[in-house]
């Protein structure tokens, strides 16, 4: 998450004035459910990259490389749509220390 | 200088229309209500005949109307709509948007008791419903008043420290279907007056987009609803300003409340709209009598003219307060404002609570004389609310 700004420092009305701010806006803060990526299952067909609501698989050349934990929100869309199971949802929770 | 005015026999509603014409807004969009309605056939008409530009949308609801005024006015248009009573309450959802959107909207609202049980005529009741919306809210007593004040409330609006929209209330067929004298400006004078809307945040821009309407959660919502606190601060400070530059064209002043003969008076009485009339005039006769009774008028209701309430009424023998509106189980809202302003003066008056005037009951100078004389018999009860030409 972005650094938070004061009242005096944003725009009125909760208006947006900056073009794609959104990318600072990390929705995987949300994240209850974490997709877990299994590259050895892989067939780099990127149907989880086209049904992504958040663009958050990282892929380069049709190669489909990693996640991106900083706008996952966990909805698991792409582990149902993965022809290969190569991508399970795991809870956040495992991941906590 | 002071311009030359014609001066027009016309009522409240020609009046907000005439002011409309003056304006030459970009978009209206309205729908009819009464006794709203003679504001919008009369600017329709203008509209019909060429004499305006604007683009007028005739909606299917308030709701509708309100929408697609703050659709302009987001897209940077001068944008404007007019309503009464159930169709303000229909708009409400809409009207704080507005004015958290920090539009500058200016809407002449004209007063009618809300339903139900069913009523047309004149309370406060549609404009108490909005007070906490965000708007700003400026009370006209008369049919001029009605005229000059929806250009004070176009400038005010606009204003880049303000950006907040305006409602100019006027009294239900008292003031919108009383003919009157009416001093108009001429055209030339109230352009100059208004000038060129400062284009801020428009659609329109391509240059410099903006997003109106986001998703606002907890993480910044309460800081856009404190900004809103500092726009209505902003009002105080710029208003009379505003009033000043309007007084040097029309010879007319304005501030946020209108002292008569409450300066040196004993016992005052605080009200809104139209009624201030007959109270001038029930002060007057009671003058002649000796008594020293006043008036203190409120034009400006939000933001709420504390300072000047304690300049006026600190060390009072006796305030009377009317309410033309009622806020069940509490205090009625105008009477809250006072008592609340006068928590911290050096000496308190003693105060009354008076309602009169629901759905359209006419209040006499009979009865405010009853009101005085309860103030100067010392017979007034801070925790009763009493009733003016209510049958027991
Ligand atoms: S869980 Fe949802 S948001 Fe996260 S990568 Fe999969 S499809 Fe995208
Ligand atoms: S949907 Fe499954 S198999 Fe296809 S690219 Fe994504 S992870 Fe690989």
């Amino acid at each position: 998450m972005a650094e938070l700004k004061g009242w005096k420092d944003i725009p009125i009305g909760g208006l947006i004035t900056e073009p794609g701010s959104s990318k600072k806006f990390n929705t995987g803060g949300w994240r209850v459910m974490r997709p877990i990526y299994d590259r050895s299952k892989c067939i780099d067909c990127m149907m989880c990259w086209i049904v992504c609501p958040d663009m958050a698989i990282i892929q380069e050349d049709g190669i489909m490389k990693a996640i991106d934990y900083d706008y996952c929100k966990g909805c698991g869309i792409c582990a149902s749509v993965c022809p290969k199971n190569a991508i399970e949802m795991k809870p956040e929770t495992e991941f906590q220390e | 200088m002071i311009a030359e005015q014609k001066k027009l026999a016309i009522t409240g509603a020609e009046a907000a229309a005439h002011a409309m014409r003056q304006i030459n807004p970009d978009v209206v969009a309205a729908y009819p209500i009464t006794p709203q309605t003679p504001i919008v056939e009369k600017f329709a008409q203008y509209v019909a005949d060429g004499v305006v530009d604007t683009e007028m949308i005739p909606v299917e609801s308030e709701h509708s109307a309100m929408s697609a005024i703050v659709g302009a006015a987001a897209a940077g248009a001068r944008a404007m709509t007019a309503t009464s009573a159930n169709g303000l309450a229909l708009m409400h959802e809409i009207v704080y948007i507005a004015a958290s959107s920090r539009l500058p909207i200016v809407m002449p609202v004209v007063n009618r008791a809300l339903s139900g049980p069913i009523n047309i005529h004149c309370d406060h009741s549609d404009t108490m419903a909005e007070r906490d919306s965000g708007w700003v809210q400026l009370f006209a007593e008369n049919s001029q008043e009605v005229y000059d004040l929806i250009f004070i409330a176009l400038k005010l609006a606009e204003n880049e420290n303000v950006r907040l929209p305006v409602m100019v209330n006027q009294d239900g067929f008292i003031i919108s279907h009383g003919t009157e004298i009416v001093e108009i400006l001429p055209d030339e004078e109230i352009k100059k007056f208004i000038g060129e809307q400062k284009m801020m945040y428009s659609l329109l821009d391509t240059k410099n987009p903006v997003t109106y309407g986001p998703l606002d959660l907890y993480d910044y919502y309460f800081e856009h609803k404190r900004q809103q606190v500092e726009a209505m601060d902003n009002v105080r400070k710029v208003f009379p300003e505003i009033a000043k530059e309007y007084e040097e064209i029309s010879g007319r002043k304005y501030s946020f409340v209108e002292s008569y003969k409450a300066d040196d008076a004993e016992y005052v009485m605080v009200a809104l709209g139209s009624t201030n009339g007959t109270i001038k005039y029930v002060v007057d006769k009671m003058r002649q009598e000796g008594k020293k009774v006043g008036l203190l008028k409120i034009t400006m209701f939000r933001p709420f003219p504390k300072e000047e309430i304690q300049y006026y009424l600190n060390g009072k023998k006796g305030v009377v307060v009317l309410d033309r509106s009622m806020s069940f189980g509490a205090e009625a809202p105008l009477y809250a404002e006072i008592k609340s302003s006068l928590y911290e003066v050096a000496v308190r008056p003693q105060l009354g609570s008076y309602i009169y005037g629901l759905g359209g009951r006419d209040i006499t100078p009979d009865m405010i004389r009853k009101a005085f004389d309860d103030a100067i018999e010392g017979n007034l009860v801070v925790d009763e609310q009493r009733y003016l030409g209510l049958r027991e």
